[in-house]
């Protein structure tokens, strides 16, 4: 028991409610929300060390045991994740204090953000499948009200398809979990992969697994990603980011954690839906990338074929795949919000939004072309930047789980990232420049700062594997042994009586 | 063109203070019988919103001159640091403790933490419901 694990949740979520108060007032607002992501940042990093030595850490809320009462479990997937969250959550706060404008601050957009962080660091701790269901309505809530907070016409409109779509997927998931509840009945996420292992995988188990899969695919864009690419090109840089960095994010952990937890008896099923679904989706994001010449799009199809990517090494389902795909979530939460900002720096400093449209930026602004360059060479898996040691551990585990046609896919599509983004240097950096030294917009140091940090960030992950990497072999190998998460919960005793 | 209103305003002159009666009474009752911070509140904003019904929203915001939005953010608000105050005596987030106190007109009264936690949660019902409901009818002027 430790309470620290409800903080990553509690200290955005009432820092939130008290910045209300605080609507007029400026400087407490972006001080108390930035202090808010540290703090749980902080308490993330800290649990994570715990994590090491102690094993896994739980918190029965109110002290009602599991499987009867709701609680976090915090085990080394969950913290990293959170801490990434919670990380890149705090630069992106930094970057819209001097880019969002004070409209937007007067209009809670600060709250919001956290409101938004909460919902997913709550996601990402819980053990609780309703619990789940929960967070994530927090999240998207907070985040339908970013997506439409400055009212143009483009955001209501892309709004419209979001938020029918989400609305829908809920109603699925809480349909879902009444199902499951009724074939299984519980909602412990530990207790119910003690009960569906008990039933010795009883069919209506694998077809609710399917309504899960359907959910969580239209949350986290696997196949179902046709609402993506416009919504997330619609709010601002900071929203955007934030949007790109996060919110799929969630979505696949879901998954993740429900088909190596819960689901895990009909790999032969859910196993080549998914692996169909993933390839598909880097297809799908690969042509969406190469079509579109408008910065925002293609870099919302780059986080589409992220995540088909990232879910391919769920498909493989074995430990390499999966400590693949953890490296890769943990990278691409923070060279997408990287991606994210620099170019919504660019669009906002030329006023255009299209391929054609600007030329020469590396003149005006070269250390802003340079570190898009370098988010590139990330994204693409270049050493030693944050992307390589992902790639080069999921091709491992797909080539041990022969599964070769993926293994293609994945990697041809990093040709396509490099391809679609090395467009947008090419056409937008490199060239004559357009915008005299005199009349273009400045682009101040403190603005810039973020997305230099965001870098180092990438660059470390990369360098720093190794010492990352016990923290990553852990997690995935509670996501392959499932039995280490539920002694956690229900103690070993606990399996005794089901 | 001005429509009569004399028996609504009438009848809701008495009836407010009814229903927002029966909201209190469902808000205490919730510990151990159906009703509750969500319910009460529900009561009480019906309250608010016949109120507003009848006469126009001026009239009632210059006898309740509150910014709902920030009611609502108390409530929730109320609602986290009761449940944090376990943490402080390092018992677990939540938990709710209960004890028997003598009070001058109720006499020996049974209060538990929990009130804390449904207050807030009745504050931000109304908070929300109030602030909903007059963000639509400004929409319509």
């Amino acid at each position: 028991m430790t309470n620290v694990l409800v903080l990553p949740l509690l200290v955005p979520l009432l820092t939130a409610v008290v910045l209300i108060f605080f609507r007029e007032s400026l400087v407490i607002q972006r001080l108390l929300s930035v202090l808010a992501a540290a703090g749980s940042a902080a308490a993330g990093i800290y649990l994570l060390l715990r994590v090491q030595s102690e094993g896994i850490v739980r918190l029965d809320f109110g002290g009602w045991e599991p499987p009867y009462g709701i609680l976090f479990v915090g085990d080394s997937f969950a913290l990293l994740l959170v801490s990434a969250a919670s990380v890149v959550t705090a630069l992106i706060l930094i970057f819209a204090f001097s880019t969002i404008g004070e409209r937007f601050e007067k209009m809670y957009v600060y709250p919001l953000m956290l409101f938004l962080l909460a919902g997913v660091n709550g996601s990402f701790l819980t053990g609780d499948i309703f619990n789940l269901f929960v967070c994530f309505e927090v999240m998207l809530l907070a985040s339908y009200a970013l997506l439409v907070l400055g009212g143009r016409k483009v955001q209501l409109q892309e709004a419209f398809t979001y938020v029918t779509i989400n609305v829908l997927a809920s109603w699925f998931f809480l349909l879902g979990i009444a199902y499951l509840y009724g074939a299984a009945g519980t909602l412990n996420m530990a207790h119910l992969a003690v009960r569906v292992a008990d039933s010795g995988h009883d069919p209506i188990l694998t077809v609710i697994s399917l309504i899960f899969l359907i959910v969580f695919s239209l949350k986290a864009g696997l196949l179902l990603y046709f609402w993506l690419p416009g919504s997330y090109s619609a709010p601002p840089a900071a929203v955007a980011a934030l949007f790109g960095a996060l919110l799929t994010k969630v979505g696949i952990y879901a998954m993740i954690r429900l088909f190596t937890l819960v689901f895990t008896g009909a790999p032969g099923l859910t196993g080549s839906i998914i692996a169909v679904m993933a390839g598909l989706t880097l297809i799908g994001g690969s042509i969406g990338a190469l079509s579109s010449r408008d910065i925002r799009q293609i870099i919302s199809y780059n986080v589409v074929i992220a995540v088909g990517f990232i879910l391919v090494g769920l498909a493989a389902g074995n430990e390499a795949a999966l400590s693949g795909s953890i490296y890769y979530v943990l990278h691409d939460m923070v060279v997408k919000a990287m991606l994210f900002l620099a170019g919504g720096l660019m669009i906002t400093l030329t006023g255009k939004t299209k391929i054609g449209e600007m030329s020469g930026l590396l003149r005006n602004y070269p250390a802003l072309g340079w570190l898009f360059f370098a988010a590139m060479l990330s994204l693409t898996g270049i050493p030693p930047f944050s992307g390589f040691i992902g790639k080069v551990l999921l091709g491992e585990g797909l080539i041990g789980a022969e599964m070769y046609v993926l293994l293609t896919l994945a990697f041809a599509s990093s040709l396509f990232v490099l391809y679609s983004l090395l467009r947008i240097f090419l056409n937008c950096f490199m060239g004559e420049s357009i915008i005299g030294p005199e009349e273009q917009t400045p682009l101040r140091k403190r603005t810039l700062l973020p997305v230099a940090i965001l870098g180092v960030l990438t660059l470390a992950i990369g360098i720093g594997a190794d010492w990352l990497a016990p923290f990553v072999n852990d997690a995935a190998a509670g996501l392959a042994d499932p039995n280490v998460y539920i002694e956690a919960v229900l103690g070993s005793g606990g399996t005794a009586d089901r | 063109m001005k429509i009569n209103d004399v028996i609504l305003q009438t009848v809701t002159k008495i009836v407010v203070f009814i229903i927002l009666t029966f909201g209190v009474e469902l808000f205490i009752s919730g510990h151990h019988d159906p009703g509750g911070g969500f319910s009460g509140g529900l009561v009480l904003a019906s309250a608010l919103l016949l109120l507003y019904m009848t006469y126009d929203i001026e009239t009632v915001h210059k006898g309740i001159p509150f910014d709902f939005k920030k009611i609502a953010g108390l409530g929730v608000f109320l609602a986290i640091a009761g449940s944090m105050v376990p943490m402080l005596f390092n018992e677990m987030f939540l938990t709710q403790k209960k004890g028997e106190f003598q009070l001058p007109i109720f006499g020996a009264t049974e209060l538990s933490m929990e009130l804390l936690f449904e207050a807030g949660v009745a504050l931000t019902v109304v908070g929300v419901v109030v602030t909903i409901l007059l963000t639509i009818s400004e929409d319509v002027n």
